[in-house]
């Protein structure tokens, strides 16, 4: 079945799911690469360069880079694969499937030229200015319409659950990136604009945008993924179908409402913080629903889950997301962000979601389609996958554990307080406690790259068409595996 | 069950499920974002807040264009560390013209919202120029190009204008004088009508030569003047009242 799926046998268009493949692994590489920049900055200052390489200034080029390229990237490549398939036809429209391609990449280098040159908006994962914005909105309404149209004229009856998925988080991501973008530049040949929104609204606007790339950006589109690749590699079928339904349903209903907790004690209105706190923690059941859903999928085929990689990275994945899910509504919690904001903890949070969730199911609907769109019957190598899962998995809990010690105990610090009342320490102090913290990880994020690089290799070898000389040894004494 | 049967269509009819997603999403935002348009519920009547100079907004754009929001919150927390180490917890009213907000979400240096009056002029300078110089444990960069970059002073009316458009009560003659306003708070009584400029914007804004170069207005001139005045409008004593007022 796996060589069959390439585009001669079936008419599908994978030209440009190959395009958005690649585009997906060399922007992660520089993601990857540009987070492990700005980590070694936060530990040897004298590596900021000023100005185009100060933290400032790089730190949303990382953000960026690894949300809305390696990310944005990997949901067009797996949203167009996953549609055709499911659909049973051709993507509508080669050309405007191409322009979405194009047009991506070309928001992706103005945005990233932006960064540097200091234009920005200020609005954390919202920084490209107005005419970028402008730019993406064209290009969004072209991949709505691409994958709508696909839809539309499927030739199966009903539209599979991943494709729920993709289309609430195209169409959602349209419309947080028209409210929280609205502004008015200040001459139309300049790069600078002033949003229409101030202070207050402007931050809960902020925040029901941001905390809504993570909930339909980064969870939504790739539950998506989810939906589609961990029954695939298992060759099982979802777990419960009333289960996607409900959780589909409540999950994008209570994200939305989520937004506020990172407002908290602020000038924003209390009841507006309350809100956010308890939507938050209802959240913890729709994204555990998507979890079990995802896990109990391989029932009856828990056998897979030892020999195969590809499929332990999606596990490991969905584990991730069910970690850093339950961490949420505990950090949105009023009493427990009080300590929790402004530190390293938040960061921490971020990156076991975007690291072993996001990161980690990508990865795995990577090693499963790279074969299938290159028209090869097999990876270069099962093992280089295994070492891949295992360096980048030690990667994340360097990080993620450097990121607990150092946010609760800066946390903890800022409000210590000495025999006589005052504060134990000095704002200065609690940074030098940090540096150890800082260097553990960037180290982590190091493993992690390392991963992502004997992925490439892998990758390189496999579109080449080689088979590793040792494993094509096995499958020959064993016979080809089913 | 027939919730489930009834679920069929939405998986028949891609538009109708479209249509349904959308409804479901924008619920929540709603609720949440349309009562703050009712301003009175939602900012305290303080005295003392007023739109910023042009050189402070000069100064605003710079902190803007270098990610100084990055790393540096402008929003003191109602909890009794914050309060000791940076000053009167953050009211709605201190950032309602700014467009947009910079009340930041990581402390990787301190907190700026009341930064204004804390330091010298000089302190800053040195501070930016090289942070280590004055604090050896410092991580943050170093901004001394800030010295050498003159600051952009003659589209200022043009950016006044645009912050008017959304809203910010900025009078024809302030944009009219922008560039004049900006010269003469960075340079005290050297270039342009002090008078002038205290008449529109108050007796109180801070007018001397930031950066310690007289002959020149540097991008370090605007954004120490965008720092001093962070957190200073607010004049507290009458925000007292308002607050025992309302209990």
């Amino acid at each position: 079945m796996a060589s069959s799926d390439t585009t001669k046998a079936t008419g599908y268009n994978d030209d440009v799911v190959r395009l958005f493949t690649l585009a997906t692994i060399f922007w992660g590489i520089v993601g990857f690469l540009v987070g492990i920049l700005i980590a070694a900055q936060l530990a040897f200052p004298d590596l900021n360069i000023e100005p185009y390489l100060n933290f400032g200034r790089l730190r949303p080029l990382h953000t960026s880079a690894v949300i809305f390229a390696f990310g944005g990237n990997a949901l067009f490549a797996t949203s167009y694969y996953v549609v055709q398939r499911t659909c049973g036809v051709r993507l509508w429209n080669d050309k405007l499937a191409n322009f979405t391609f194009w047009g991506y990449q070309f928001f992706i280098v103005i945005a990233a030229l932006g960064y540097v040159t200091g234009v920005t908006q200020s609005k954390e994962y919202a920084e490209p200015e107005w005419y970028a914005d402008l730019w993406l909105t064209i290009v969004w309404v072209a991949y709505l319409l691409v994958f709508l149209m696909t839809c539309i004229k499927r030739k199966e009856p009903h539209l599979y659950v991943a494709n729920w998925f993709y289309l609430a988080f195209i169409i959602t991501v349209a419309v947080l990136h028209l409210g929280n973008n609205m502004s008015i530049p200040v001459d139309i040949m300049g790069a600078k604009s002033y949003s229409v929104f101030a202070g207050v609204q402007s931050a809960m606007i902020q925040w029901w945008y941001g905390h809504n790339a993570v909930g339909f950006f980064l969870t939504a589109g790739f539950l998506g993924m989810m939906y589609y690749f961990v029954p695939k590699e298992a060759n099982r079928p979802v777990y419960s179908y009333r289960l996607s339904i409900v959780h589909f349903w409540s999950l994008i209903f209570i994200y939305i409402w989520a937004g506020p907790h990172h407002l908290h004690y602020t000038a924003l209105p209390d009841w507006a913080q309350t809100l956010g706190m308890t939507f938050s923690i209802m959240l913890w059941m729709p994204s555990w629903g998507g979890m079990i859903n995802g896990v109990m999928t391989l029932s009856g085929a828990w056998h897979k889950l030892r020999e195969n990689p590809v499929l332990q990275f999606m596990i490991i994945a969905l584990a991730f997301y069910g970690m850093s899910t339950f961490e949420g509504p505990l950090m949105s919690i009023r009493a427990v962000n009080s300590l929790s904001h402004y530190t390293d903890w938040t960061i921490g949070h971020v990156h076991s979601g975007a690291l072993g969730w996001v990161g980690f199911i990508t990865f795995g609907a990577l090693y499963y389609m790279v074969p299938r769109l290159w028209g090869r019957d097999r990876l270069y190598s099962t093992k280089l996958v295994s070492m891949h899962l295992w360096i980048a998995t030690i990667g994340i809990v360097f990080y993620i554990a450097a990121m607990w010690v150092s946010g609760i105990m800066q946390g903890l610090m800022w409000r210590s307080y000495d025999g006589m009342g005052f504060l134990e320490y000095s704002f200065v102090e609690t940074v030098m406690a940090m540096k150890p913290f800082y260097i553990i990880r960037m180290l982590g994020g190091v493993l992690y790259l390392t991963g992502a690089l004997i992925m490439v290799y892998n990758f390189w070898r496999t579109i080449r068409g080689d088979v590793s000389a040792k494993e094509l040894n096995q499958i020959n004494t064993q016979g080809a595996p089913a | 069950m027939s919730w489930m049967n009834k679920h069929e269509k939405l998986e028949r009819n891609s538009i109708l499920l479209l249509g349904f997603i959308i409804v479901t999403v924008l619920v929540g935002g709603i609720v949440e974002i349309v009562p703050l348009f009712r301003m009175e519920t939602v900012i305290e009547p303080v005295e003392g807040v007023r739109p910023y100079t042009p050189l402070e907004l000069a100064g605003y754009n710079i902190y803007i264009r270098e990610g100084c929001y990055n790393c540096h919150s402008q929003q003191i927390r109602p909890l009794r560390d914050e309060v000791v180490r940076y000053g009167h917890y953050s009211l709605a009213a201190e950032s309602m013209y700014d467009h947009p907000f910079q009340w930041g979400s990581k402390r990787t240096g301190p907190d700026l919202a009341r930064v204004g009056g804390k330091y010298s002029d000089e302190w800053h300078k040195a501070h930016l120029k090289e942070p280590r110089d004055l604090v050896p444990e410092s991580i943050m960069p170093s901004y001394a190009f800030l010295m050498k970059k003159g600051a952009k002073l003659y589209d200022l009316p043009d950016h006044l204008k645009a912050l008017r458009a959304v809203g910010v009560p900025y009078s024809d003659e302030m944009i009219k004088f922008a560039e004049k306003d900006a010269a003469a708070q960075a340079t005290g009584e050297g270039r342009g009508d002090k008078a002038g400029l205290q008449s529109r914007y108050g007796d109180n804004v801070n007018t001397r030569d930031f950066d310690g170069q007289p002959n020149m207005i540097s991008e370090m001139d605007a954004l120490i003047a965008y720092l001093q005045v962070l957190g200073t409008m607010v004049d507290f004593e009458s925000a007292e009242k308002v607050e025992g007022g309302a209990q």
